[in-house]
């Protein structure tokens, strides 16, 4: 039985408040947190060793060779070195391998044809043997000689670039209103090439039955991706299962099917065993897509009483060429402020190097910090306090379409942040002081789009509980976990006797985890499934299903109750099916929240020290207030690691990644993050699917560099406006200001 | 070559060439893949188990060069239903997301809330002698070893704090 759901109105029913069991929103622990606090839970490169004993004798280990150079042809591969290696069986050239990453959402394969360099790293050839520490050792030993005809591009900044139409935007006159302006900003800035990181390495185990495969991987969108892949190998997409119970994080870099995974794929179909490739931290840094680096232009128009009527966002991207993603900078920008006139610029280099593609919030999160850090200038300049700045420039509709908003939760958040951080103690650059320390406060708005997208999960209800099935996937998110309390509350259930299975694509296709969609919309789905099931018992207890009351296991309807035991003899169970539909269309709708940042900056060094900071944040209903938390404080630490210390440096000459493993890109480590704290705004998004909540995965990146940067500025007169803010350019300022 | 040691207080003799990592044959021989594989450089603590009662980087260890040695990995520390009062405390505390980090932070404060008990102070310590307090801060600093994308740092300070609390209160008597 199928509960179809294409979501063309608003749902204000908020049905699950009116729900008994009182689960959902709470803090409850992980669902399947006891497997991970153990060492339980299976990953991808562990597939071979724990679910699957009896053939893990059998299992091979796949390692890359990789390209040296940024751009050429293969003109020859020696491999007659790496084969005497004792345990190698097989140095794999073949058609099919990918040269990276597919895009999140392609459902087709990445480029093919190994022959062609396109980056530095670029994966040329599999070598297979017996051990993973022999296929090591032969793939150093592979030697590869190149054609070059052409120059490689590998600057961003001079790099030849398109205009894509589509990504472009005017209205109004804006170089009339910064002629008008009463103050006026034009200032660039940039950010570098940022890498996802996740602590778990791309890893892929394939294996064949007959002419049908199954891929143990580490990736987010486990449907999709058997697409991607079944496309890669030439196989119909139901020949491919994948597997992903347990992703050891992704914040974007596992979307789309990676080389590993075909490489395992067809490895595996050539040698008639498993094989397994895991990336090492290196390659990880190299062929991962990484967040392009971006050059951006903010030019703000401020009239005398402090409203923004221009507004300008240029932004230079890259990618290599062919590849429509382009970091979507001015995502945000085209709604969140006031204002008549605006301009959107946006230029896609195309170079060779690294692809690059979606990083936790792509868009926003390099887009709205340097937005954010822009207004704290023109706040400066006009004499506002910068929470004033952005409390007068809120827009009553989205000032581009006059769409109107779904819920703009804005000037809440920002009031709300103030109040608890105390910015009403926030003093001049250079007044507050600890020894060598200058303290200072800095605040950002924060937002990010809110996308819907179809979903299905399967719901079956016994008298023992009920099991949720979905090949959506849990990432570190909470997918377990809230999918388990939607049941649970819909059910009338205790948590512990729902279990959820995710991340097989033998199951209903979930959305996948990627753009902060997971939770509204297989939450929706899940609530179906349940609302199917509830109409079931209600016609069997002879009452609607509005009337009727699930708690503890017991139906009540009326003056009626019954044990659910005795009451469900046969299975009843039900597939949801949410689709987005004509709702969201005619409206805009974006998740908001405020960031508030203290930081020490030291006189003498330029260090920055993160001292506190609060995040506020609104997405519709939160239906776990933990792991929503625990998603937040992410979020607002990859900000962190944005103002401070990330940064993917490129070789100009060969373009390989410098900083390619975790010694030279710094991510924050334990001593760089305080105790930060978050608090939400309850709210009910009627726009927000049958659950009426948004996504909070990435809202808490967005902005959260900005209020450290800005923070920076009040607490020392120092403006770094290309990231990060690593000493020695707060110490520049700093001799720059005499200090 | 041949290498005997205890694994979570089991006897083992493993067969591996001598270049293979304490991590590699904890995953690849014995099975035991709780203990994470992040960077295989030493430069992420994923790895982190605890031998002869220190905490290492497994993947900086050669397995040969672990003769006799006492290794205890996160699934010799408990196991669901069973768990250690710092696996439980990660559980309350949400100290971990993905849980990819989380076998190398339990493993690494366990053994660090060991060497505060002992005294042994940090780079943060006001002094060389005498009692280390488990503040905020000694925590943060001393469990800098061990990264976490996810960013649980709050969380993973407060279910050591919990835990190490308790420590020093059985320590005092
Ligand atoms: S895997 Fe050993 S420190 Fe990263
Ligand atoms: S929980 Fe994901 S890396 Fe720490």
């Amino acid at each position: 039985m199928t509960a179809h759901l294409v979501f063309d109105e608003p749902d204000k029913r908020n049905r699950l408040d009116a729900m008994a069991q009182e689960v959902v929103g709470r803090p409850i622990d992980r669902s399947e947190g006891a497997l991970k606090v153990s060492g339980r839970a299976v990953y991808a490169a562990e597939q071979a060793t724990s679910l699957w004993s009896e053939k893990r004798a059998e299992c091979l280990y796949g390692v890359f060779v990789r390209a040296t150079v940024p751009l050429g042809r293969v003109a020859s591969l020696a491999s007659g070195e790496a084969r005497a290696v004792p345990g190698v069986l097989e140095v794999l050239q073949d058609p099919r391998l990918v040269r990276h990453p597919a895009q999140g959402m392609a459902r087709k394969s990445p480029p093919q044809d190994l022959s062609e360099v396109t980056y530095f790293g670029q994966p040329l050839a599999l070598v297979v043997a017996e051990s993973f520490e022999a296929a090591r050792e032969a793939a150093r030993l592979v030697r590869v000689e190149y054609e070059t005809s052409a120059e490689a591009e590998l600057d961003p900044a001079q790099a030849p670039s398109e205009l894509p139409e589509k990504k472009q935007s005017a209205q109004g006159d804006l170089e009339a209103a910064l002629r008008e302006a009463a103050v006026s900003l034009d200032a660039s800035y940039s950010t570098p090439s940022m890498a996802a990181a996740a602590m778990e390495p791309h890893a892929a185990l394939a294996w064949w039955e007959g002419d049908r495969v199954t891929l143990c991987g580490a990736y987010q969108m486990v449907s999709q991706n058997a697409e991607e892949l079944a496309d890669a190998l030439g196989i119909a997409p139901g020949k491919v299962r994948v597997l992903s119970p347990f992703i050891g994080g992704g914040f974007g870099s596992k979307l789309g099917i990676a080389p590993e995974a075909v490489a395992a794929a067809v490895a595996a179909r050539t040698l008639g065993r498993p094989v397994m490739v895991t990336l090492a931290r290196q390659q990880e840094f190299e062929i991962a897509h990484r967040r392009s680096e971006t050059g951006q232009r903010v030019r703000l128009a401020l009239d005398a009483d402090g409203r923004l009527t221009g507004i300008g966002h240029e932004a230079r991207v890259s990618n290599l060429a062919g590849e429509s993603f382009s970091e979507p900078v001015q995502q945000a920008t085209h709604f969140t402020y006031r204002g008549e006139n605006r301009q959107i610029r946006h230029e896609v280099a195309r170079v060779n190097l690294t692809c690059a593609g979606s990083v936790r919030a792509p868009g926003e999160a390099v887009g709205v910090t340097i937005f954010e850090m822009a207004l704290d200038e023109l706040a400066e300049k006009a004499g506002l306090d910068p929470l004033e700045l952005r409390l007068r420039n809120i827009p009553e509709e989205d000032p581009e379409t006059d769409k109107p908003f779904t819920s703009h939760m804005l000037a809440e958040a920002l009031r709300d942040g103030a109040d608890r951080f105390g910015w009403s103690d926030r003093r001049a650059p250079g007044e507050r002081r600890q020894g060598e320390w200058l303290l200072g406060m800095g605040m950002a708005s924060a937002v990010r789009v809110n996308m819907l997208h179809k979903a299905r999960v399967r719901v079956t209800l016994t008298g023992e509980g009920a099991r949720v099935e979905s090949s959506m996937t849990d990432i570190g998110t909470g997918t377990y976990t809230i999918l388990t309390q939607i049941v649970a509350e819909m059910l009338g259930l205790a948590p512990d006797r729902v279990r959820t299975i995710l991340g097989d694509t033998d199951l209903p296709e979930g959305s996948g985890s990627g753009g902060s969609i997971g939770a509204a919309s297989n939450g929706s789905a899940a609530f179906l499934a349940c609302e199917e099931i509830r109409r079931q018992i209600a016609a069997q207890m002879g009452c609607p299903e509005e009337e009727l009351t699930l708690k503890d296991g017991r139906a009540t309807c009326g003056n009626r109750t019954r044990d659910l035991a005795e009451l469900v003899t046969e299975p009843l169970s039900a597939e949801g099916h949410f689709e987005p539909g004509k709702a969201l269309k005619g409206v805009r709708s974006s998740t908001w929240g405020a960031h508030f940042a203290e930081v020490a900056v030291n006189e003498i060094t330029g260090e920055v020290r993160v001292r506190r900071m609060l995040g506020v944040f609104a997405a519709g209903r939160i239906l776990n207030e933990k792991t929503a938390r625990s998603q937040c404080l992410g979020g607002m630490t990859f900000g962190i690691g944005m103002a401070l210390m990330e940064e993917m440096v490129h070789d100009r000459r060969f373009g390989q990644v410098v900083s390619r493993d975790l010694a030279n890109y710094h991510i924050p480590a334990h001593a760089d993050v305080p105790a930060l704290e978050v608090h939400f705004l309850e709210e009910r998004d009627s726009y927000g699917g049958t659950l009426q909540a948004k996504g909070i995965g990435e809202l808490g990146i967005c902005g959260s560099g900005a209020a450290v940067i800005n923070a920076i500025h009040n607490a020392c007169g120092v403006r770094v406006r290309d990231l990060p803010a690593t000493p020695d350019k707060v110490l520049e300022g700093l001799c720059a200001l005499g200090r | 070559m041949k290498t005997t040691l205890t694994i979570n207080g089991e006897p083992r003799e493993i067969e591996a060439e001598a270049r293979v990592t304490l991590l590699d044959a904890l995953r690849h021989e014995i099975g035991l893949t709780g203990t994470k594989k992040g960077c295989d450089h030493g430069q992420c603590g994923a790895c982190t188990v605890i031998v002869d009662g220190r905490r290492i980087n497994s993947c900086l260890t050669l397995l040969c060069t672990q003769e006799g040695a006492e290794v205890v990995t996160v699934e010799g520390l408990g196991e669901p239903g069973r768990l250690s009062a710092l696996q439980e405390a990660f559980l309350a505390q949400d100290g971990f997301q993905c849980g990819y980090c989380t076998p190398g932070q339990i493993c690494s404060a366990t053994a660090m809330i060991e060497e505060a008990a002992k005294g042994w102070p940090s780079w943060v310590s006001e002094s060389l002698e005498g009692e280390a307090v488990l503040s905020r801060e000694e925590i943060s600093e001393r469990m800098s070893g061990n990264l976490c994308r996810c960013a649980c740092y709050p969380n993973i300070v407060d279910a050591i704090a919990k835990v190490a609390e308790a420590r020093m209160a059985e320590a005092a008597e």
